[in-house]
């Protein structure tokens, strides 16, 4: 009798040990799995591979380029459309080196070229959650590219100059809290996608990373993060910095156009310490540069007559939010004046937000942003090239006049 | 006396912090909708009453649901056009939510209907159309589901007062061509599809020559039942 209890006793021990290992092993799978989450959008997985109104990871989304119209894919765990027959290892490979399972090569739409950097424990958290997700049986969209952008064998052409694989490998000479920013900055944040200038190839070169550029089909000034003349942070405090990237507003300027998108699919939701450290890395990189000459093609007669009418329009349409000194209610009515995104050599943007104004993007932080109006239809092409180039020259801003054809010229640009 | 100072001190000490916080404040925008939604004011008026514009429609007063859903639809692309697309894109529900509230709330007065281009007899076929509809050809009256006053109907039926023929005659086009759809059943899908460009000007036109009723706020949710089911319009 009392060895039968000794025995059942034992069992029932032995039962609950095999229990509690089996939850350890389930919290450690969850674990995981929320871990895989929080990477997807710190790499914002979601902004492309889920379509407007359609269903989460399931691709879909058509994706304007020069060469063409790229379809994303399924990224559910749909054994059949999506991605349920793969391995962590297929994934990986992926991730890092820009190939499907079978080897066939990938677009260079798809960010490998930054996510390459991604370590393995990272790249298998993010297919540890999307393995997790419900399925969607939902086939992918064939690309509609122009011949010979077609021919997928082109993109071994554009490895060859503009891919190195590789992942992140931290520089000992800077602060742990640098290197995480770096990682996250260069690698799933691939903010470089934008930032970096891109050739006629769709390329960008390792050494102009993060010198700005025009963003192809959506005609909005992406700027340098490296130049302090533009959107380089150098100047900036980290509290500005993180405000920016987590509420979408700060004192210094708010995002907008496809910034806006970042910061409402990914940066909104990454936590404090990571937000620090990319913010910590921008403010880093940042150099600061001698002013540029100012080289406005206007004549000068003609850019004194602008800047007049200028702040005739100005003070009539703008001053009541942006202060006639530009100086703005901050953070939710930006300051003018000393707003690099105002002064920048491209007046690309700051023309297109007097056209089309625009919301800054609803986030945790800063769930009901204010709006700009847009004065698409209030104001002519001349009047909007005045209060442009007022507001670039004036306070002490050191921008250059706009001339009433790139204002016409921006009517028309893609809204979204 | 000693006591008499330090209360002073106190007091303004108070005043200072009360003075510095409202320094804060009014160094920040106003904290209402109304300042938050001036990026909708240059198309759509102050108070969402309209614009010289005939193709921008009056917002103020229209149920709050069926704001909502435009909103909704903008938002997400369904219904296309880009500055609208582009202004709500990255905005969250609960805010899309407040403004939608916020222009229902509005009842600025309806502006006097301007005098019709258009014929008598085609401001009769509209009439007759909006009024009555066309059993033969399948054509419900405007009235049957937006209200014998043309108010509509808390919380997804729009009133359709105060609204220029220009904007009525293209979103009955679009309608029929199916670039605007709603939620299935998408009843104005079915309903413009029956409908003619003659009878699109005809109802566009007799609509904007009505004039504000009395009691122009849209009437409870079941105050009348509709004659089919629309997925705008949950029961």
């Amino acid at each position: 009798m009392g060895l039968r209890l000794s025995i059942t006793l034992l069992a029932l021990a032995a039962l609950t040990t095999a229990v509690q290992a089996q939850d350890k092993t389930s919290d450690k799978t969850s674990d995981i799995i929320a871990r895989g989450e929080y990477l997807a959008r710190a790499g914002d997985c979601t902004a492309c591979h889920t379509a407007s109104e359609g269903r989460l990871f399931a691709g879909g989304r058509p994706m304007p380029t020069p060469f063409g119209t790229i379809y994303t894919s399924n990224i559910t765990p749909d054994s059949e459309t999506g991605i349920g027959k793969w391995s962590a290892d297929d994934f990986y490979r992926t991730m890092h080196n820009g190939r499907f399972p079978d080897g066939g090569l990938i677009y260079p739409a798809m960010p490998f070229a930054s996510y390459t950097k991604v370590t393995r424990a990272d790249s298998d958290a993010i297919f540890a959650y999307l393995r997790s997700i419900q399925p969607v049986n939902q086939k992918n969209k064939p690309h509609e590219l122009r011949f010979p952008y077609d021919n997928r064998q082109l993109i071994l052409g554009w490895r060859t100059l503009f891919f190195s694989e590789g992942e992140f490998k931290p520089d000992a000479s800077k602060s742990a809290e640098w290197n995480r920013g770096a990682y996250l900055v260069e690698g799933l944040g691939h903010c470089g996608m934008c930032h970096s200038p891109i050739n006629a190839l769709g390329g960008t070169s390792q050494s102009d990373a993060f010198k700005g550029g025009l963003i192809p089909m959506q005609n909005w000034y992406a700027p340098s993060l490296t130049s302090n003349r533009e959107a380089g942070l150098g100047d900036w405090s980290i509290k500005d910095i993180t405000d920016l990237l987590q509420t979408g507003v700060s004192t210094r300027g708010v995002v907008y156009g496809p910034m806006a998108e970042v910061v409402h699919n990914s940066l909104q939701y990454l936590n404090n310490e990571d937000t620090r450290a990319m913010a910590v890395y921008l403010k880093g990189i940042a150099e600061a540069s001698a002013p540029p000459p100012p080289s406005s093609a206007l004549p000068t007669t003609e850019s004194s007559l602008l800047i007049s009418l200028g702040k005739t329009v100005y003070d009539k349409n703008c001053a009541s939010c942006h202060g006639t000194q530009g100086e703005g209610r901050p953070p939710h009515w930006p300051p003018l004046a000393n707003n690099q995104s105002i002064e920048m050599q491209s007046a690309v943007n700051p023309i297109r937000m007097v056209l089309n104004g625009g919301y800054p993007p609803g986030t945790k932080g800063n769930p009901m942003p204010y709006g700009m109006p847009p004065f698409a239809g209030l104001l002519s092409d001349n009047e909007v090239a005045a209060v442009v180039s007022y507001i670039r020259t004036a306070w002490g801003n050191r921008g250059t006049p706009v001339s009433a054809r790139e204002a016409n010229e921006l009517r028309s640009a893609p809204l979204n | 006396m000693f006591a008499r100072t330090v209360a002073s001190l106190a007091a303004i000490a108070t005043f200072v912090a009360i003075d510095g916080a409202a320094a804060q404040t009014a160094n920040q925008p106003p904290d209402t909708m109304a300042a938050r939604v001036e990026a909708c004011t240059p198309c759509h008026g102050n108070k969402g009453e309209g614009t010289s514009d005939v193709y921008f429609p009056r917002l103020a007063g229209k149920p709050a649901g069926y704001l909502y859903n435009q909103l909704l639809a903008f938002r997400s692309g369904r219904r296309k056009y880009p500055p609208m697309n582009y202004l709500l894109e990255f905005l969250p529900d609960p805010y899309l939510e407040a403004m939608a509230e916020y222009f229902a709330s509005e009842h600025p007065p309806l502006p006097q209907p301007a005098p019709s281009e258009v014929s008598k007899d085609v401001l009769a076929q509209g009439e007759l159309l909006a009024t009555s509809g066309d059993a033969n050809r399948n054509i419900p009256a405007c009235v049957s589901c937006h209200g014998p006053e043309l108010t509509g109907m808390q919380p997804g039926i729009p009133g359709l007062l105060g609204l220029r023929a220009a904007y009525v005659s293209a979103q009955l086009g679009a309608w029929r061509y199916g670039t605007r759809t709603a939620k299935s059943p998408d009843c104005m899908q079915l309903v413009a599809g029956h409908l003619t460009e003659a009878d699109v000007t005809a109802v566009a036109a007799w609509l904007a020559t009505r004039p504000a009723p009395t009691n122009p706020v849209p009437v409870p949710k079941g105050t009348y039942a509709l004659p089919f089911g629309c997925g705008s319009q949950p029961n």
